[in-house]
């Protein structure tokens, strides 16, 4: 497909929104494949930031330096702590779980979103070359992946709900909760939906604004290549700050959710 | 003729679809933004020294402010310039049936 450029507009978007799918029922690559579909771009970008956010902070324990701390120790060592006391404001009661659970989500979903900067034809034209036709290179623009996050949150939810009130004080409170026992049925039904669209929101919202930017990108890539610079690098810009909101707003919510989940009587 | 007269009623409606989808998240936006930016302007003026937690509060507001519009902005763009999915089905129905 890609080998007979020059595209139309329409289709250039197209080839970049196409993902590079594995199909678990023929074991080939292409899509068709329905639920048993693997994407593999999405999963081998999340793979290789996992092992380099890991590998960056095992590096600097490695090197910890309490006499004279470079520039990598500083930094990082500023980031935790800022972390550390801002889980102490919003978390109350004590869990060991929280402030590594945040640092992780926080980092690892940065990295992922700094992919968006990496120019849009870069990764896809390297892998050309290896006989790879699509290629997707901003991991958080995938609706799977986003919702996979969310819904890893959504089940500690469910474990803190059970772990900070216990199972009597849980029903009780599902059940009586804004309207009185009179009303349970309600009340249950208004609790579901509002845990329910607490994996939705959340995933959404990252993938919304990862998509609209990479969209945007792909739009500016279709201009003429002497005037990209200027949208480009405006665009780039304002991307730097939406990247680390939204890394800081999913760390933050899962933070709250976490907290209004523990504690008990809210 | 008639097929052509179809894809071009598609055209307009989608052109303007994609045109409310970006002007009223734009609205959203501008009211949100403009509350936003003005409460912190009045509350860093009451007390200057919160200024710093206030920003970074802000900032996290910023972006769920900025979500939904950036996200309908994407959808109407998408319309406009990736694939129509509407006309695409039009095309497609009538690629065995109708002679333009």
């Amino acid at each position: 497909m890609v080998t007979s450029l020059p595209l139309t507009e329409s289709e250039y978007i197209q080839h970049h929104l196409t993902y590079y799918q594995l199909n678990l029922r023929t074991l080939t690559i292409g899509n068709g494949g329905g639920f048993w579909t693997l994407n593999l771009d999405t999963l081998s970008l999340t793979i290789f930031s996992g092992i380099l956010i890991v590998s960056l902070f095992y590096f600097v324990i490695k090197n910890f330096n309490s006499e004279r701390p470079g520039k990598l120790q500083t930094a990082i060592e500023m980031a935790v702590e800022s972390l550390q006391n801002l889980i102490k404001e919003m978390f109350h009661g004590e869990d060991k779980l929280i402030a590594p659970l945040a640092l992780t989500i926080f980092s690892w979903i940065f990295v992922l979103n700094s992919f968006d900067l990496v120019p849009v034809d870069f990764l896809p034209r390297i892998l050309l070359f290896f006989g790879i036709e699509h290629f997707r290179t901003v991991p958080t623009d995938d609706v799977n992946l986003t919702f996979a996050l969310s819904f890893s949150v959504f089940l500690l939810v469910i474990y803190y709900n059970f772990k900070g009130k216990g199972c009597v004080n849980l029903t009780k409170e599902v059940f009586s909760s804004p309207f009185g026992i009179w009303l349970a049925p309600i009340n249950f039904i208004f609790r579901i939906i509002e845990e329910a669209v607490k994996p939705l929101s959340l995933s959404l919202r990252l993938f919304g604004n990862m998509f609209a930017g990479e969209l945007i990108f792909l739009l500016i890539a279709t201009m003429p290549w002497w005037i990209q610079w200027t949208a480009g690098g405006i665009w780039s810009i304002f991307h730097i700050l939406v990247i680390s909101i939204q890394a800081f707003i999913f760390m933050m919510l899962t933070v709250v959710y976490l907290s209004m989940a523990h504690e008990s009587g809210h | 003729m008639e097929l052509a007269i179809l894809i071009t009623k598609m055209q307009i409606v989608t052109a303007i679809v994609a045109a409310v989808l970006i002007i009223v998240a734009a609205i959203g936006t501008t009211f949100g933004f403009s509350m936003l930016g003005g409460k912190f302007l009045e509350s860093t003026a009451r007390q200057p020294e919160l200024a710093q937690l206030l920003m970074m509060r802000m900032f996290l507001m910023a972006g769920l402010v900025d979500a939904f519009a950036a996200i309908a902005v994407a959808t109407g763009l998408l319309l406009v310039f990736g694939s129509n999915p509407f006309l695409a089905a039009i095309v497609k129905a009538a690629a065995g049936t109708l002679t333009v």
